[in-house]
Order: C-alpha cells, then structure tokens, then sequence
C-alpha cells in the first residue's frame, strides 16, 4: 500500500471511530448521575439515583417504545473472536442480560458471559460484538463492563480480564485474574476508579477471595486485598479455628463497590465463608472479612475499616449486595454514610468514614435464623437454624431476603429501596463427617414456596420498613433490580414480566408494559435532548422515550 | 496453556440443551483419568504413608490439610509439585522417603477424586427421623387436625410417600408435581373475579400481576381481566394457604416430632 493510501485509510478509520464511539471523559466519573451511565452504578455512589427529570409523573403515562434491538450469543457473522478456551459458551446459560449496561457519548455497552457488544443509543443497531471462546468455568451471569477513556473491560467465566478498544471491539489485551485450577470464575463487572481497574471473582471451592486493582493500559497487577487471612500475622486470623480454613474460608468479591472520592475508599461486600453449610473446627469463630462491609483505600489496597454484618455465616448468604453511600441526616446531625440491604434479612446503616455501626434493621419479617441482635447491632446466628440431619426450618432460602440485583436509594424520598422475598427452606445436612464438606456442598436444601415477594422501602435513619408492595399471587421470586429518578419516579421490573414506574413515596402504580420479562436493572440517559429509559429482557433491550 | 477439551465439557452442553437453565454446571479443568493399576499402586502407597494425616479421603485428617482443595494440589498435574514437598517435607509434615515414580503413583491416587462443592457419592442417605411420634399425634390434633384426619385424606400416607424426607416436606408444602404431587392430588389455587356490576367468574388461576388476571372456567376457557388498583375486585383461594400461615409457627422440634407420627400412618 502506497503512503497516500495508507494516510486515507487512517483518516477514515479515525472518522469511523469518531462516528462510533468517544472516549469517556473520567470528570463525568464523580458527576452525580445524569446524561450518561459510565460506570456500573451509574456513578460511583451506588444511588442508581439519576438527575435526569423529563420524564416524571405528569407525563410517564406517555412514555412509549422508541427501539428494540435483539442480540445473538457466540460466534459467526461479522462477529470478533477471541480467547484461550475451545468451548461454544454461547450454549452455557442461556441468552440473558443480567447486566448493567454503559451509555457513554451515544454509544451503549453491554455484555453477557463470553460476550460484549456496542450499540447505538438512538435505535439500539449492533457497531460491533466481541466473543470469547472459553476454557469452561462457572457460567453463571456476567454484570457488566468497566469503561476508561477508549477502552473496555471484560471479566470472563474462565478468570481473564479482557482490555477492548471501545471504537471497534478489537481485543487490546486479556489477563489472568485468578488461577483456574483452583476452580475461581469471575464475573463482576470492572470498576474504574482513577488509573485503577478493579476486579474480583468467584469460587465454590474453599479458595481465597479477593480483591484486585490492575492498571488500565497493561492489566498489571497494582494491588490485592485477600478478604480472609492467607498467612500467619494476618488480622483476623484470630476468627478461624486455623490457618489452613482461614486460607480456604472464600469472601469471594464478584459485585462492584461503591466509591468515595473524598475519603479515596473503595467500599465493597464480601461473600460468604466455606465450607458454606458445615461447621468444621477449622472455620470456628466470626470467620473475618466474610460477609463484611470493607472499605480499602483505592490507591493502596490497604483496609481501612470493616464492618461484618453477618458473622460466621452457615447458609451461603454473601454480602455481596451493594453498599449505598448516602450523605444525609442522622440524628438532626449531617453525616456521610453507607447502607447495605443484606441477603440475611437484615438493613444496616453505617458511617463511612469509620465503619462505626448506627442501625440495624429486619426488613423480612420471616428471616428467622438469628437468636439475638448483639451489641455492635450484628444478627447473632442460632446454631439449630443450621443445616442439621433432621432439617431445619429456615427463612431466607438459599437465594435470599435480597440477592445482588441492584438496590436504590432516593434523597427526595429518603428511602432505600431493594426487592425482597420472604421464602422458606428445609435445609438439611448430608455430610456428617466435619472433614467433609467442601464449597456449596454438604446439604440439601428443599424450597417450600414463599409468603411472598415485595418492592420494599426501608428508611436509613430507622431500619424500618415505610412502604412495601407485594406482587399478586402465591409464587414468588427476587426482581431484577432497581432505578430512582429525580423525576420522582421509580422503575423496576415486576415478577410478571412487566417493566412498572412506582411513585417513590408510596408505591403507587404509574405506568407500565409488559415485556414478558425482565432480566435487568432499569437504567436512564439522555440523548438529543430526550430522557431514555433503558431495560433488558433476555436478549433484547427495550428503549422508552417521551415524543 | 492446555487446548485439550475435557471429557466432560463435551456432555454438558448437550444436557443443558435439554436443562434450559439460566445456570450451567461448573466445566473446570479436569485430568485424564489414570490407568487403574497406577491408581491402585498410588492408594496403597498413600495408605502406608499419607492417610493417617491427610484421611483416607484426602479431605484431611490427624493434623494434615484437606488435599483435594489445596492450591499446589489442584495445579499438580503428575506429582510434579507434590514430589518437592514429599522430598523435602514442609512445615509440620516430615520427608517422606519415596522415589519421584512413587510420588507420580500417588498424585494419580489424589486426582482420581472428583473435586467440587458438590458430590453426590458423598450424599449418603441418613435417617431423617429423630422426633417423637406420640408427640406428633399431639401437633397433628394441634395444627392439622381441623383439615385432616389420620383415618380419612390422610390413611395410609405413609405407604404412598414412603420417603420420611419426602413426607416432612410435603406436609410443610404439599407439591403439585410428580409422583408425590399425583399421590397428594392437591388442589388448584382458584379466583374469583367480581366486577362493579357484581358479575362474577370463577376458576383455576393461570395468570396473576398488578395489571391482568387469568384464569381457567369451569367450561375450559381462559378468560382474562385488565387490572386497574381494585376494579375489578380479585380474590385468590389458596388451598395451601394454612400450610403457608404455619411456616412462620412451627417449631424444628414440632416438625420433626410430626414426621415421626405420620411416618406411622400406614
């Protein structure tokens, strides 16, 4: 090719890449939440509270369809491939966005496990689709793509981290983030906070949890923080019956946190300890950092408070849930906090500069697996509510109280907000031998139904639940997650398939569609001086707009 | 980086084609079975040196860690990383005097465990029944007694859902479905739909959210009602509502006792 040529050439796949994608400006980052959705929350507090207004309660009977664009999994077309794996995952798990999506300049970001796509934002057509041929794993959900300037990242089920340029979905680099022998999978969604990409992962196999900050241009590793003790002299230790459990006790980190950018903490739930149903004498005691709250300082990794809201855990309920930094009153006083809605039955309000515990609260009235609520406001477990041979009568089940399906919180209203289910299990022991359980294993666990499903509002200064809102029938499941707007307008998916606005102070019913199903959070930008209210079902996303 | 694709990973895909589930099984790397003779000089080599710390099991024992979950374990492919530490010994555990062949032997003994959370040969069935059965007559007459009778629905319950598992969860939440659903035969969950005229339909609930109601008639038809708050009026007749109220009021002690009892019914 001749020098001229070569020039044109740059000049138009420069043009293209203009046409397609800008680079996301880190300033929009800590802007409260507006025009865009850059990062997974939305912006770095966890809110999902947007600023955007045009569409409120005076007009949201009006919204309609503006676009429907569905997307197929796996290999073939015009699709980039990539990966280490020889496995189809495209037939692992069924075609389900479960993810948070991007909205950076007119361009949506989206993903599912082995696949990322970008669209555009105004009707929703494919500029590109990026698919990973995997070597296996856990293929359980992917929950999204972290964004910094051009670039995007992407965790996979097989424990890398894949770097793609935004503009064309070309693969830049991928990573190992955790070792695959050891049974780790991954699928959180990178946070980028600075020149930081944070990760995390997921293992049922008595492997450490952790969390890891990796440098955006080269994906080398800058810092990690183990959520259990892997060594002698590590803080905590003390909380396991040995080293040996400590360092097999899990914590895995697999939702993103939240960020203060005054404080530069990284605020992030830990998941649950294993063997997760038994109690061998190498996990006896609280079993630290699981099923805490855990601020780090983002540029060190060094942990600056913890907050355990479940100590030693026997029935595999993480805590993943995400922490809601809330600057608000608390006792006529301004105070800068952080709420967690937990997978146990519980709500805590904490202080977020010092971990110091101010509530806590039961917001499912069947949760009935703790004895006691101790003096640094922790749900005490009753050993007989474990897993036992004969079967135990528990409420939550496995799935939980609330799960990490995005919870919400509004400043108008001063309610946080989280979908929740009260249903109960018979959780039996199967393996006697306190050698024998590994991860998940140990127990069966047999569902008997629910007392229902609920849209619940819980107020921060009390714990106490203000307005719920059952969904009709006698079944029941967790929604998918959760949307405020300073609109006054809260958007969530309902247990029929239907994607539903509620007044925020109430509950009250404003509008709806049926969509058959909804598989996501909502989320809002704007775009051409229109609000868009963005859902996925399945694979198909579904834009509403006001005309 | 190994290409290889395990043996299982060319299953899975085709029983989750039939599953249809959001969620697949775990396809972690997995070695080559070895020969069964290498397998057998490793267990008896592990018997003599290995077992008294670390259980026959190697899910740990006297002192010794659990092997299966180990970091170097899973990374060991044919002894290559054990061979240091049984040379060497390492922390409490002593060297060990065996030849790198040996090591090799047992390395396949160890990997010839199936590695995960979940194990079904580790599953076996225990006795489920602790409870007092005269105890349990006094909750049945207590709690049940005011639907069922041991001599009438429920006379021989025992016979037809032999599985005293199955029984305890059954009279905490009878099941539709299945075997035990057929022998339980219970009810539909039914609905009354009562407009502002006071027109009335009736019939098997198949649909229920915020904004429609659907339901069965007794003529077969599906009909279906726009929801608007409480116009038209909905009411749902839940036959499994008094074991749904019980849920939250039973007591372990009451339902394990209950077991007993019903387990008797034959």
């Amino acid at each position: 090719m001749r020098k001229p040529e070569k020039l044109l050439l740059a000049w138009v796949c420069l043009l293209c890449g203009l046409a397609a994608a800008q680079p996301l400006d880190p300033a929009l980052l800590t802007k409260p939440l507006g025009e865009s959705w850059p990062t997974y929350s939305g912006d770095y507090s966890g809110k999902r509270y947007s600023s955007l207004t045009q569409i409120n309660p005076s007009n949201v009977r009006n919204l309609t369809l503006a676009w429907v664009s569905k997307v197929t999994p796996g290999p073939g077309g015009r699709t980039i491939t990539g990966g280490e794996g020889s496995l189809d995952g495209s037939v692992f798990g069924g075609a389900n966005i479960r993810a948070s999506i991007l909205e950076v300049n007119g361009t949506l970001y989206f993903s599912m496990p082995d696949n990322a796509w970008a669209a555009d934002a105004r009707d929703g057509h494919e500029l590109w689709h990026y698919f990973w041929k995997t070597r296996g794993g856990t293929h359980i959900g992917n929950r999204g793509l972290g964004m910094w300037g051009n670039w995007l990242y992407m965790e996979t089920p097989d424990d890398y981290l894949i770097c793609l340029d935004a503009r064309t979905g070309k693969e830049r680099w991928h990573k190992e983030i955790a070792n695959f022998n050891q049974q780790y999978f991954s699928t959180m969604a990178p946070v980028v906070i600075g020149n930081h990409v944070i990760v995390g992962t997921g293992n049922d196999l008595d492997e450490p949890g952790y969390a890891q900050a990796r440098d955006p241009e080269t994906g080398d590793v800058q810092w990690t923080f183990y959520t259990v003790p892997t060594k002698t002299g590590d803080a905590g230790l003390e909380t396991w019956g040995s080293l040996d459990g400590a360092k097999h006790g899990a914590g895995n980190v697999w939702i993103p946190g939240s960020y203060d950018p005054e404080t530069h903490l990284y605020i992030f739930g830990t998941g649950n300890p294993t063997p997760a149903y038994t109690n061998p004498a190498s996990r006896a005691g609280d079993n630290l950092y699981t099923c805490s709250i855990v601020a780090v300082n983002v540029d060190t990794g060094k942990m600056a408070w913890y907050y355990q809201v479940n100590p030693h855990d026997t029935h595999d309920w993480d805590s993943t849930e995400t922490p809601v930094l809330v600057d608000g009153e608390f006792n006529g006083k301004p105070r800068k906090m952080v709420v967690h809605a937990d997978r146990n039955g519980y709500f805590y309000t904490l202080d977020r500069l010092t971990g110091e515990h101010l509530i806590t609260g039961k917001f499912s009235r069947a949760a009935n697996w703790a004895k006691e609520i101790n003096g640094k406001g922790q749900p005490i477990r009753n050993p007989e509510k474990d897993s036992i041979v004969p079967g135990s009568l528990v409420s939550p089940n496995n799935g939980g109280a609330t799960n990490w399906p995005p919870p919400s919180y509004s400043p108008d209203t001063g309610l946080f907000y989280v979908p929740t289910n009260e249903a109960y299990a018979m959780y039996y022991l199967t393996e006697t031998d306190p050698r024998g359980a590994m991860g998940l294993g140990g127990k069966e666990e047999d569902g008997l139904g629910t007392l229902g499903s609920y849209l619940t509002a819980i107020d921060y200064k009390t714990g106490k639940v203000v307005w719920s809102h059952r969904y009709p029938g006698t079944g029941g499941s967790l929604g998918n997650g959760i949307l405020t707007t300073a609109g006054k307008l809260l958007f969530a998916g309902d247990l029929g398939g239907n994607l539903v606005a509620y007044d925020p102070a109430n509950g009250k019913i404003l509008w709806h569609t049926h969509l058959g199903q909804v598989s996501n959070a909502p989320e809002t930008y704007s775009l051409d001086q229109h609000q868009y209210i963005l859902v996925a079902a399945g694979d198909t996303l579904y834009a509403f707009t006001l005309y | 980086m190994t290409k290889r694709v395990p043996s299982a990973a060319i299953l899975f895909p085709i029983i989750l084609a039939a599953q249809a589930v959001a969620q697949s099984p775990p396809v972690f790397p997995q070695r080559s079975p070895a020969a069964p003779a290498v397998v057998a000089r490793g267990a008896a080599l592990y018997s003599v040196h290995c077992n008294f710390c670390h259980g026959s099991d190697a899910r740990g024992g006297e002192g010794g860690p659990n092997l299966l979950r180990s970091e170097l374990v899973l990374n060991d492919q044919k002894g290559e990383l054990m061979f240091p530490v049984v040379e060497n010994g390492r922390g409490e555990m002593p060297k060990i005097n065996l030849t790198r062949g040996q090591v090799s032997d047992i390395a396949a003994f160890v990997h010839s465990f199936e590695v995960g959370g979940y194990d079904v040969s580790r599953m076996v069935p225990l006795s489920i029944l602790v409870g007092d059965a005269k105890a349990g007559e006094a909750v049945f007459k207590a709690r049940c007694a005011s639907c069922h009778s041991a001599m009438g629905d429920l006379k021989g319950i025992a016979l037809k859902i032999p599985d005293p598992k199955a029984l305890q969860n059954n009279f905490l939440m009878p099941t539709r479905s299945g075997r035990v659903g057929s022998v339980l035969n219970v009810p539909a969950t039914t609905v009354t739909v009562t407009d502002g005229a006071g027109r009335k339909a009736e019939g098997t609930l198949l649909r229920i959210d915020d904004f429609i109601v659907t339901l069965r008639n007794a003529d077969g038809e599906q009909q279906t009602f726009r929801r608007d708050g409480d116009d038209p009026k909905v009411e749902i007749h839940d036959p499994l509502k008094a074991h749904r109220d019980l849920l939250p009021v039973y007591t372990d002690r009451e339902i394990h006792d209950l077991t007993a009892y019903l387990v008797t019914l034959k």
